[in-house]
């Protein structure tokens, strides 16, 4: 087995000891987007409208919600050195970090949200869309989250921090994904949002695993 | 005796003051170099120095007579380093901490190599317990095995005795002569004298 790979199969294994971790971040993403309908009402139209940029904004804050312990529970049981002294590169390391998370968390996310559209009143291919972009736009919010969870590591107040570092960076995934699915309600199709939430994770995964690594060995001295 | 590792000049600062200041030493087959000296006198960082944690102001580490910056990952599979923390993880279990530091080696699976380690500490009947629930003498042991469970020539020790018993410590000491008697090498920092007839004491000034 790789080391890639083996580090991948540990931090998955570790959310399976821990699955209280994840049910947070899913119960986080169910309560933050019911409370919309309950708090507008329910007139359909408005719902419906605003459906695509909650349930967006809520994988976002539910992403984010996870990603303060990304690294630094390795930071604090001494992992981190481990990794950092493995003889092969980090920005695999980091790489396989980031996936780890979006098996656990973006992928149910993805899952997850068009069962929530219902209660949005989206038809079905909205609701088709809004997984799909999801399912895509996530492993970039992974990424630049892992890449804000690598440069606040060990800094006070490292939660907020992240956030205010990843959000900005998330606003062209969170646009792009959002206007997917109003796009489908005005009869078009969304293949062009989703090229493009596809070129930003792949502009993701090309250079972020470098932001990271680099990140992690000033954090490591 | 062939010399493996060479230091020469070694600076490094810390928090923008001089810690290392033109520190030179090498290191033959077999010794152990003991690192002394009082708190802040630059044990821990000329430790990770040499694994390349922290960068070097000036200087040269060369292994077998290479310039370790020219080749990290083959360095790197050179050592094995036990830190200040244990570097385990509290929700698995002894084996598989071992186990997992292994991989991320990318050393092959060796079950009776980890065996062998486990037993050596006296740990084997905890191999499937979760390391959350050991003690801290304990899982500086689970450290210590993973160390020795490795393939590396060069241990790198910070404190190897911190919260050990005596009967540990003399374990620790006899694993540490097996090694060396194999052609090993280790460095050591520590507070507590290590009794072995090859070590030699490097004493850092404050």
């Amino acid at each position: 087995m790789s080391g890639f790979a083996a580090l991948m199969a540990r931090d998955l294994r570790l959310v399976w000891r821990r699955p209280g971790d994840v049910a947070v971040v899913l119960a986080f993403f169910v309560v933050a987007t019911v409370l919309f309908p309950l708090g507008i009402g329910p007139e359909a139209n408005v719902l419906a409208r605003i459906a695509a940029g909650v349930l967006w904004c809520a994988a976002l804050f539910a992403a984010l919600l996870s990603l303060d312990r990304l690294f630094a529970a390795d930071h604090e049981d001494g992992t981190l050195d481990l990794l950092l002294l493995a003889p092969w590169p980090l920005e695999l390391a980091a790489l396989a970090k980031c996936a780890a998370h979006w098996i656990v968390t973006g992928l149910p996310l993805a899952v997850l949200a068009p069962f929530l559209g219902v209660a949005f009143g989206l038809e079905a291919k909205s609701l088709a869309a809004l997984g799909t972009t999801l399912l895509v736009g996530t492993p970039t919010l992974s990424l630049v989250g892992g890449l804000a969870a690598a440069l606040t590591l060990g800094a006070r107040r490292s939660g907020a921090l992240l956030a205010l570092l990843a959000l900005p960076l998330c606003v062209p995934t969170l646009i792009f994904g959002a206007s997917a699915v109003e796009t489908i309600a005005t009869g078009e199709g969304f293949a062009t949002h989703l090229a493009i939430l596809a070129a930003l994770a792949l502009v993701s995964l090309a250079t972020l695993p470098w932001a990271i690594a680099a990140a992690l060995r000033q954090a490591g001295e | 005796m062939t010399t493996l590792l060479e230091v020469a000049g070694l600076a490094c600062h810390r928090g923008g003051r001089p810690v290392l200041d033109g520190l030179s030493f090498s290191l033959a087959k077999g010794e152990l170099l003991v690192l002394t000296g009082p708190n802040g006198s630059g044990k821990t960082t000329l430790l990770r120095a040499l694994a390349l944690l922290v960068p070097a102001e000036a200087g040269t580490i060369a292994w077998q007579g290479a310039d370790v910056a020219a080749d990290r990952e083959a360095w790197r599979s050179a050592l094995a380093w036990l830190g200040h923390q244990d570097g385990l993880k509290g929700d698995l279990t002894v084996r598989e901490n071992l186990l997992i530091a292994q991989r991320l080696r990318s050393e092959p699976v060796d079950g009776d190599r980890i065996d062998d380690a486990l037993g050596a500490f006296g740990l084997t009947p905890l191999a499937r317990r979760a390391v959350r629930s050991l003690s801290a003498g304990q899982r500086r042991r689970v450290a210590l095995a993973r160390v020795v469970a490795s393939q590396a020539s060069l241990w790198l020790l910070d404190e190897p005795l911190n919260a050990l018993d005596a009967e540990s410590q003399a374990a620790l000491l006899t694993i540490l002569e097996g090694h060396l008697d194999q052609g090993g090498l280790a460095i050591a920092a520590t507070h507590a004298p290590i009794k072995i007839s090859s070590a030699r004491t490097l004493e850092l000034a404050p």
